[in-house]
């Protein structure tokens, strides 16, 4: 359970973002949008513990998350960053396991049991295939669920994504969407909460999430997707009209107005992006 | 390669019967070096002489004058190689190299010092271990004192600026030495050499290097963690500065120890630490041993061609180059990524 109490957000003295409250309890799915700059990324950096709060705290399971060590943060919390290259050529395995370090004492190597889970994260979402593969040279949508495998290793109950699905093609999001849902809603992952940040509020229909809006240095709304992501509050946060259509299949999507091409951005909208 | 997809997947890289079979031709190497000279001698000759038989003529080079000469070289090439896997892996970046922070240019400024002072060698050998610290002690204070997001690339640029500083100053000695007896032996001494070295040398340098390889190998598994970064180390659980922190400062004891005894020796940490990641793969317990084994009989190659190619003794320095920087280039030119 990760709780955040009238946090400020920011680097140094450069505040991005006040007044923000949240919960996030297992099970959950909170989904974070708001246009480029807004602080998702920064709020997500102060929820782990990596950057100070200006204001306001963050409690971890009802304890300050600033008293704590980073190996017992890592092992509420796992962080899944978008998909990186790292600078040596480390198997996918190899990755996977160092989702277990904070399971380990400080001269420990991962043993048999943390090789188990390993395996494990890799099958349920289904790349055990990948395991020996050179992850560097893997494509951005299976290094992104490789990550994803070393959050589920770590085994902590909360997971934050940056953008998991950044950059990625549609197939590929279309199946990161379904692993996050799984894992949340699904009994065989124990329910956990995710917290992810994404550019396209579709995702958060589809997901059922529970949104945080967030736009000017705030909240603008918070609640159920279907209760937050209204035509008129997309259409603020966005800078320009946006339409809320139903699907025959009864799903709500997104589109910009009918006939509002080309729409000229707002001075704010411009100074963010 | 189409690998099983079942449960018991072990890493099926090379690991130990690599480094058992590098230990084993590392042996050869070594009784080669020893057999090679200008008193030369048969593989019969050195047996005896090691268990302390046979002519005392060939006992006495043996130990007085080829093991120190092999010893150093054996220590000196895997010392820089580890330390270099170290800092490559600590700065997320392959083309690094171990004097990164300075403790090389440290190092070269407390050694031209003692020369400059003509303080005995064991005291030149301390000036230079004491400078190559000391720079890089400066290095981890500044870095601490600017504020900046990201620390590697502050203590890196720090560690130029303080490697320059470092660079000047032993120029102005070098303008200021006694051309005729001093400046030959600060210039051999910045090439790097095992010219003239005696177990006495090697005595002290041993048990640092060994000092220093501990914490590295204790911390092989975080080593690895720290190379995606700071930031994902710390989301993995890593007290990630404090862990920094003590794997620089050992591959930095192990960087100076070696840099006092045999002068500044380059190339070596940068390049053999990426023909070990060739054969066993980027995992840090096992990258430690293969670099270490790798550049130890690198060096004991080098040294032994530096010591016998000419009636003169080409310098370390020179010879490491001239093999190291084509290799760099190689290296390159085949497309590995630099700063992320």
């Amino acid at each position: 359970m990760l709780e955040a109490r009238d946090l400020s957000i920011g680097h140094g003295h450069v505040l991005i973002s006040t007044g923000l409250d949240l919960t996030i309890a297992p099970g959950e799915i909170l989904c974070l949008l708001g246009p480029n700059g807004c602080g998702k990324t920064t709020l997500f950096r102060t929820l782990l513990g990596l950057l100070p709060a200006l204001g306001g705290t963050v409690l971890l399971n009802g304890q300050p998350i600033t008293a704590m060590t980073r190996a017992r943060i890592a092992r509420a919390i796992a962080y899944v960053p978008q998909a990186h290259a790292p600078p040596f050529p480390f198997e996918v395995l190899e990755v996977v396991l160092m989702g277990r370090t904070a399971r380990l004492g400080p001269f420990a190597q991962p043993g048999k049991a943390d090789r188990a889970a390993a395996v494990d994260a890799l099958r349920q979402l289904g790349i055990q295939d990948l395991a020996h593969r050179d992850y560097s040279r893997l494509s951005g949508g299976q290094r992104q669920l490789v990550l994803i495998a070393r959050a589920l290793a770590q085994e902590a109950g909360l997971i934050v994504m940056d953008e998991p699905t950044a950059s990625l093609d549609f197939g590929n999001r279309v199946q990161v969407l379904a692993q996050v849902e799984r894992l949340a809603r699904s009994a065989a992952t124990q329910g956990r909460g995710v917290i992810l940040s994404t550019h396209d509020p579709d995702q958060a229909f589809a997901l059922n999430a529970r949104v945080l809006l967030l736009h000017g240095g705030g909240v603008l709304a918070d609640g159920v997707a279907a209760d937050v992501l209204t035509e008129s509050n997309l259409s603020a946060v966005y800078g320009l009209p946006v339409t809320v259509e139903t699907t025959s299949s009864g799903r709500k999507v997104c589109l910009p107005s009918p006939g509002q091409s080309a729409p000229s951005m707002t001075s704010e909208a411009l100074k963010t992006a | 390669m189409g690998r099983g997809t079942t449960a018991e997947v072990s890493l099926p890289r090379p690991g130990l019967t690599l480094i058992g079979a590098l230990s084993v031709v590392l042996v050869g190497l070594a009784f080669g070096a020893v057999m090679i000279g200008p008193y030369g001698l048969t593989p019969g000759q050195v047996l005896s002489a090691l268990l302390g038989q046979g002519d005392s003529q060939a006992q006495i080079v043996v130990w007085n004058i080829r093991l120190p000469r092999v010893g150093a070289a054996l220590l000196v090439g895997a010392a820089l190689a580890a330390a270099g896997a170290t800092y490559q892996a600590l700065f997320r970046n392959p083309l690094v190299s171990p004097d990164i922070l300075g403790v090389s240019a440290g190092a070269g400024l407390g050694a031209v010092a003692g020369i400059f002072l003509s303080l005995p060698v064991a005291a030149i050998q301390g000036a230079a271990f004491v400078g190559g610290m000391a720079a890089v002690g400066v290095v981890m204070l500044v870095g601490t004192m600017v504020r900046q997001t990201d620390r590697t690339l502050t203590l890196v640029l720090i560690g130029v600026v303080i490697g320059a500083l470092a660079g000047a100053a032993t120029s102005l000695l070098k303008v200021m030495a006694d051309p005729y007896d001093q400046l030959p032996a600060i210039t051999f001494w910045l090439l790097g050499s095992l010219a003239s070295i005696t177990t006495r040398d090697i005595l002290p340098a041993l048990p640092m290097v060994l000092v220093g390889l501990i914490p590295l190998a204790l911390l092989r598994w975080r080593i690895n963690v720290l190379s995606l970064g700071d930031e994902e180390a710390r989301a993995l659980g890593i007290e990630a500065g404090r862990t920094r922190f003590i794997v620089i400062a050992a591959a930095t004891l192990i960087t100076a120890s070696v840099t006092a005894l045999a002068g500044v020796v380059g190339w070596v940490g940068l390049v053999i630490p990426h023909i070990a990641r060739m054969l066993v793969g980027p995992g840090f317990g096992r990258l430690l041993p293969a670099s270490a084994l790798i550049g130890a009989g690198y060096l004991l190659i080098v040294d032994t061609l530096a010591r016998s190619l000419a009636a003169v003794e080409v310098p370390l320095g020179v010879l490491t180059a001239v093999i190291g920087a084509p290799f760099f280039v190689w290296l390159l030119a085949r497309g590995r990524r630099g700063w992320s």
